[in-house]
């Protein structure tokens, strides 16, 4: 059973090897555009390796708004 | 002209494979100047079809593939005139890029899209006048038209409605949501999906495997499989044109001009 907590784990080791981003400086609270430093490509970018890690298809218009990693877990959550 | 080195777009012919690198930064938007130079691409091709059996297009910026078409040349353009010149514009700019895609549509090159990264809107149709797409694995397609209040008008409907079934066209086009390069290929809009940075490569792989085939008899095969839905494309350029002058896209596109939204791209 994957639980919030393991999915929230998992994007953030994911972001931090991906954009190469220490583990140890990304809270679930974080504003990940700020954090990561990312622009809206980049963004897209990272939605497709999420999709592509959790086998999930995540609509761009679920995305609209959320900027902190715990809200993006949920969205990824509920497609498990 | 086996060889064009403009400012949004280049070609080299070699080894019977026309290669078409995009390269307009940020992510090769479609403007007039983009147009002009696809125009001579267009013009060029009856020569070049003499020496060569396949097309690459491909971009050469790490942004993606193309963005589609130049919405802040078109709104900034557009509020330079009065409505009716306005609109007078905008049929002018869908026949000629409609010449530029049928004639790419028809050629009797086999033509390949490589793509990667964003392949949203005009990118998209551009995509999709080519035979065979092959598409990085990071690739997302997109028709985020609607929320400007148009639809895809560089023959996006009409080509999408030839290639996938009915539900696929209406989720893509109606939500306005991407497609990764996995979903894409299951829905059959993807002929190969390859990892990240190869996009090019296999495609290089793939048109030279073209090349063993008889020239006559892969565009006979072509021309059979391929039909080119011109009254639809007719259909789409005045649907485009009656949305055009409605109040929602000015609005919809100086929003997106004047957006600070960090994601601008996002549906």
């Amino acid at each position: 059973m994957h639980t919030l907590d393991h999915t929230l784990d998992e994007i953030l080791a994911l972001a931090a090897t991906h954009f190469k981003v220490p583990r140890e400086k990304l809270t679930p609270d974080d504003d990940f555009f700020k954090t990561l430093g990312i622009d809206s490509l980049q963004a897209l970018d990272l939605l497709t390796r999420l999709e592509t890690h959790f086998h999930v298809e995540l609509p761009d218009y679920e995305l609209q708004g959320v900027t902190d990693f715990r809200t993006l877990a949920s969205r990824i959550q509920a497609r498990l | 002209m086996n060889d064009f080195h403009g400012q949004s777009l280049s070609w080299e012919l070699k080894d019977g494979v026309v290669e078409v690198a995009l390269h307009r930064a940020p992510c090769n938007e479609i403007g007039s100047l983009t147009l002009e130079e696809l125009e001579k691409l267009a013009a060029a091709l009856p020569s070049l079809e003499q020496s060569a059996h396949a097309l690459i297009i491909y971009s050469s910026l790490a942004s993606g593939f193309c963005a589609g078409a130049d919405l802040r040349e078109l709104y900034h353009r557009s509020q330079e005139m009065d409505r009716a010149a306005a609109l007078k514009g905008v049929r002018n700019y869908l026949e000629r890029i409609h010449h530029v895609m049928n004639t790419l549509d028809a050629s009797p090159l086999t033509t390949i899209a490589a793509v990667h990264g964003v392949t949203f809107g005009g990118g998209f149709e551009l995509a999709l006048v080519c035979d065979l797409i092959i598409a990085d694995k990071m690739a997302r397609f997109a028709f985020p038209e609607l929320r400007l209040g148009l639809i895809p008008g560089f023959g996006g409907i009409p080509r999408l409605k030839r290639d996938l079934g009915n539900a696929v066209v209406r989720d893509l086009l109606l939500t306005g949501r991407s497609f990764n390069a996995t979903k894409a290929h299951q829905v059959g809009l993807v002929s190969q999906v390859v990892a990240e940075g190869e996009a090019l490569r296999i495609a290089r792989a793939t048109a030279a495997q073209l090349g063993k085939f008889d020239r006559r008899t892969a565009i006979a095969a072509k021309q059979f499989i391929k039909p080119i839905p011109y009254e639809e494309l007719r259909r789409e350029i005045d649907i485009f044109c009656e949305l055009f002058t409605q109040p929602a896209v000015e609005a919809g596109l100086r929003k997106f001009v004047e957006s600070t939204d960090a994601q601008p791209y996002l549906p």
